[in-house]
């Protein structure tokens, strides 16, 4: 992320004296420019978070005898998920769903067209555009459809381009099915904000590069990514967390045909609503926010590195 | 015209043919199906018929869907820019220590808030603020879920206003208030427009929060009557679920396309200094 | 850090703020105690919401329709004549079942929730362990009133399970149903297999499959198997086998675990699926119940294991799902025999399972005794009927069946022949994840594993559902 100003040497970091900011803030206002969003947050964000918090450390269920006398277990359902066969399933699934998707899918397609747009005719830049955020901005249950649909065993129209009837994709490849579903669903992001980045990038530099005859890749490598590491970085972590923490997995397999594609959220559902274990749900919840925390100190480490 | 350079045009627009390809293909169904007489998982040609569209502007409560999924994502969507855009501000400008922590603890609370394991915390809080039921409680909810990553993504964009263009209107005299409406918002107008979008997609498309708030179906939004287009056994209703699809996408559609031809569509700062 | 920045000041107190709250309104119990049964019982002005999983334009439409349409204007009407203005409000729903029953159990933990509610039978037991339902007589008060309703008479004993649970009345139970094989009357003379088919045995049944093997594109057998059909596959699949085999799922309060009876299913199953006589890819697809349907319609299915809503929604000539205009002349059914002659659970040759719901009152209506007035009233003969909508369908109430159904011969072989010797699933908590136990085991075969491993899998996740290896037989 850039900060375009460097902070002012020897000033305390808070000031007694009228707003020394350039916008005339002040800490008093600022608080009170934050204030709305804080409560809102506050209230709907992270007052029942940390409740599910502790709903993990009990053995709440919605029906039954845990629900009328819920007893706080402690670590136990904690343990329990470090143990559960299916929950290292979900992990697994999830990372490479992840990895697939959106660290390597998403980022790339997006570059690659954010990359190849720059320089395309007005006509073809503008239908790509449309079509990519098209895809981006259908409703869930909606893409849902349409993919179910795509990957028909017997009717489907991939089946019906590859002449491979009878072909169950959504069966035979779970994972494969998801990564293409979600590589194709978030690019639109990945494709705006390298796009916005793209422009940041000096022309002069990419003249003085197709002058000294620099291929393509050289020039992606020595002049581009440099300029943009930052940008590659916050994308990477934003489509990272919002794929991990992605419900839409389930619109389509149901977790896969036993338990194949079940990512964590697909299986937090699954424990939630079939199982009624609300508890051991919880639990679940909050060991994938400890997963998302990792993933976004990993990439807090790298982006710090760089500066 | 060397052949290389040939060859690259080439290679070009066969990549660019077949991207393109990628993205339009899965969404020909959303065109044949509504208008298909007797509509499969497949595209084919339809057998047409305005038939789909007649039943399903019959259903009881398909087009009312979509006004309560109006009112709701457009009160979320009009919330989530504001206040992100006030905070962002504020945390652009303001050296506050641990902001950067503040934001992204906030960032992945959000994924916890969103899944199925917070409903309840969610529901008995509403129901203890007399909010069930309400399309009000829905957008509040929402709003909340949506904040951090709006302010996170507006942050940058506020990041890349240049402050020269606040210091010199301060140098002009000019009061917080004027600097907010004269000087950044037109420079930054592009990020909220964008984000406008995004919280209004996002909302449009949540099932679970309104189908878990709210009790009576005239209230419920499309995304939630989506799910209940089944027959009488549970079967789903092919006849009604492509157009359904259609009209409930149509909305969001016209929303980018008139804040992209407006503003332009962007999720960072494109301001050349 | 050398003075605590105002930020994380904010965040402290926040927190703080939170933790006290979730003190206060943790699971809540705002101690209202057993409320007053009589409480409003001479009110003049009266408000009800009846609940259920059915929506105009969706599931269940046509009972959504009935109920805004002729049966609340009707009692209005009926409850004017006596004084009492009365204003009821349907609450619909269209979702799945698994979803709509964790809003109504959230609603019913807060106390809140509709008056009336629609209740699957098998959650009645869970419901009522979690405080969330009451036993009628306690909610009414007046035990002379609840047991002394003329309709219990017409229900039958066996149908009253569905809202039953320890002995006690929780709801008046709806309409029920019962499961048979569905077989293709053109595929079996194809075949050379008789008309009048009607197995004594799983031989039989995997002699006709083979039978039918040699027709050209026909998947003989059709028995749910696998997760991806939920519920269906224990229904309409390993539950009606398992009767058969002499054993319920739940008996004296154990449950079954790694027993001969269930290595004999999941044998039956490997027998069929591992042998061509079914198609297991299907039985992973998302959609793969609809698809079965659609490939019966399409004669490429000869036998079909399901419940009467096959016959009367889904292969119907007129406005079924997957319709067969020749349904009638085209479509045989036949009692689901024993895995051979007395085998089933009470030395029965035939068995079969049977599901439905019920209509409980929520213990914190404001108007209980009108509540059980509207459920009566919704219950009568003449209610029952007038909700068939000249549809043919099995209900609770045997007048009304024996007047209804005499014109649809099926349907009056569900409920002269089948509904006799069915059972129903145990309304205890744990069965979701007995049942979602049942279907992993016979993926696990239909996928190949051997049945010993399926079996000790399946051993494995009842006693953990269970709640202790005590609380399951196994042998």
């Amino acid at each position: 992320m850039a900060t375009a100003s460097p902070p002012v040497p020897g000033r305390p970091a808070r000031v007694r004296r009228p707003a020394q900011d350039v916008a005339g803030l002040g800490i008093g206002r600022a608080v009170g420019f934050l204030a709305p969003a804080l409560l809102l947050i506050g209230a709907f964000l992270v007052f029942p978070a940390i409740w599910t918090i502790y709903i993990g450390i009990t053995n709440y269920r919605l029906t039954g005898v845990e629900a009328v006398s819920p007893s706080i277990v402690g670590l136990a359902n904690y343990t329990r998920a470090l143990n559960d066969a299916l929950f290292h399933n979900a992990l697994w699934l999830t990372l490479l769903f992840v990895l697939g998707s959106a660290i390597i899918g998403q980022n790339i397609l997006g570059f690659a067209l954010a990359w190849t747009m720059r320089r395309a005719r007005p006509a073809v830049r503008r239908t790509v555009e449309a079509l990519v955020l098209l895809a981006w901005i259908l409703p869930s249950t909606v893409v849902a459809y349409l993919w179910i649909a795509f990957f028909d065993r017997d009717t489907g129209t991939l089946n019906s381009i590859l002449g491979t009837q009878g072909t169950a994709w959504l069966i035979d490849y779970p994972m494969v099915c998801l990564v293409l579903f979600n590589t194709w669903r978030g690019t639109a992001f990945s494709m705006m904000l390298y796009s916005s980045a793209l422009q940041a990038v000096p022309p002069s530099q990419l003249e003085s590069a197709r002058m000294v005859g620099a291929s393509g890749w050289q020039t992606l490598r020595d002049i581009v990514f440099p300029h943009i590491r930052g940008h590659v970085l916050t994308n990477t972590l934003l489509i990272s967390l919002w794929t991990a923490n992605d419900f839409s997995p389930f619109l389509l397999t149901k977790g896969g045909p036993n338990h194949e594609s079940e990512t964590v959220p697909v299986y937090i559902y699954n424990v939630a609503l079939q199982g009624g274990e609300l508890g051991y749900s919880s639990a679940i919840s909050f060991l994938l926010l400890i997963a998302n925390l990792l993933v976004a100190l990993l990439y807090l480490r790298l982006l710090r590195r760089r500066s | 015209m060397t052949p290389a350079y040939v060859v690259r045009r080439i290679g070009f627009y066969t990549v660019i043919c077949a991207i393109t390809l990628f993205f339009a293909v899965p969404m020909l169904w959303i065109a044949s199906a509504p208008f298909d007489a007797s509509p499969g998982l497949g595209v084919r040609w339809p057998d047409w018929t305005l038939e789909n569209f007649r039943k399903t502007l019959s259903h009881p409560y398909a087009l009312h869907s979509m006004v309560n999924s109006l009112l709701i994502c457009v009160t979320t969507a009009v919330a989530v820019t504001a206040f992100a855009a006030l905070a962002s501000y504020a945390l652009s400008r303001v050296r506050i220590p641990g902001r950067d922590a503040l934001l992204y603890g906030l960032l992945l609370l959000s994924s916890v808030v969103t899944g199925t394991a917070a409903m309840v915390p969610i529901f008995v809080m509403m129901f203890q603020l007399g909010l069930i039921d309400s399309r009000f409680g829905v957008a509040l909810v929402m709003t909340g879920g949506l904040l951090p990553a709006a302010i996170f993504i507006l942050k940058d964009f506020v990041d890349a206003v240049p402050k020269s263009y606040e210091e010199s209107a301060r140098v002009f005299g000019a009061s917080t208030l004027q600097i907010l409406r004269d000087v950044v918002l037109p420079v930054a107008r592009p990020g909220l427009a964008t984000i406008m979008v995004w919280a209004f997609v996002n909302a449009w498309g949540n099932f679970l929060v309104p189908f878990l708030l709210i009790r009576s179906i005239e209230k419920q939004p499309g995304a939630v009557l989506l799910q209940t287009f089944t027959d009488e056994g549970g079967s789903a209703n092919l006849a009604v679920i492509p157009v359904f699809s259609l009209l409930f996408s149509i909305p969001v559609v016209v929303l980018y396309l008139l804040v992209n031809s407006r503003y332009g569509f962007r999720f960072h700062g494109g301001i050349k200094s | 850090m050398r003075r605590i920045p105002p930020l994380v000041r904010l965040a402290v107190l926040g927190s703080a703020a939170s933790v006290l709250l979730t003190g206060c309104l943790g699971s809540s119990d705002s101690g209202s105690g057993d409320q007053d049964a009589n409480r409003n019982a001479d009110a003049t002005k009266v408000e009800l919401v009846i609940g259920s999983n059915a929506v105009k334009g969706g599931k269940n439409s046509a009972g959504a329709e009935f109920t805004e349409s002729v049966l609340i204007p009707k009692f209005v009407e009926a409850q004017k004549a006596k004084g009492v203005d009365v204003t009821v409000k349907f609450q619909g729903d269209g979702s799945d079942d698994e979803v709509y029953k964790q809003k109504l159990a959230l609603g019913l933990s807060n106390k809140t929730g509709p008056d009336l509610i629609n209740v699957d039978g098998i959650w009645v037991g869970e419901f009522a362990q979690a405080g969330y339902l009451k036993p009628l007589t306690d909610t009414v008060g007046d035990a002379a009133k609840v047991d002394g309703w003329d309709g219990w008479k017409q229900i039958p004993d066996s149908v009253q399970q569905l809202g039953m649970f320890d002995g006690k009345r929780y709801g008046v139970p709806g309409g029920t149903d019962g499961r048979v094989l569905y077989f293709n009357k053109k595929l079996f003379a194809q075949a050379g297999l008789p008309a009048d088919w009607q197995p004594k045995s799983w031989d039989d049944i995997t002699a006709a499959g083979q039978a039918l093997k040699k027709l050209p594109g026909v998947t003989p057998i059709q028995i749910n198997a696998g997760t991806a059909m939920g519920e269906a596959t224990s229904m309409q699949g390993v539950l009606p086998l398992l009767v058969g085999t002499g054993a319920t799922i739940n008996t004296d309060g154990k449950w079954l675990g790694n027993t001969s009876q269930i290595r004999q299913v999941l044998d039956f199953y490997k027998s069929i699926y591992g042998s061509g006589l079914g198609d297991p890819v299907l039985q992973r697809e998302a959609k793969g119940r609809d698809k079965s349907f659609a490939l019966f319609a399409a004669n490429k299915i000869g036998i079909l294991l399901e419940g009467d809503y096959f016959w009367r929604s889904v292969v119907e000539p007129k406005a079924g799902v997957a319709k067969m205009a020749d349904r009638d002349t085209a479509v045989g059914y036949a009692l689901i025999p024993a895995n051979k002659a007395g085998g089933g659970v009470k030395g029965q040759d035939f068995v079969s399972m049977s599901g439905g719901g019920a209509v409980a009152i929520n213990p914190n209506t404001k108007f209980p005794q009108q509540a059980w007035e509207l459920l009566q009233f919704m219950n009568s003969a003449e209610m029952v009927k007038a909700g068939l909508n000249g549809a043919a369908k099995i209900t609770q109430r045997t007048d009304v069946n024996t007047e209804v159904l005499a014109g649809d011969p099926m349907l009056n072989f569900v409920a002269s022949k089948v509904l006799p010797l069915t059972q129903y699933r145990p309304g205890l908590a744990e069965y979701p994840r007995i049942s979602a136990a049942l279907q992993q085991a016979t993926a696990d075969v239909i996928g190949g594993k051997p049945t010993d491993a399926a079996a000790k899998g399946y051993q494995t996740a009842v006693e953990a559902a269970a709640g202790g290896k005590d609380k399951v037989t196994s042998n």
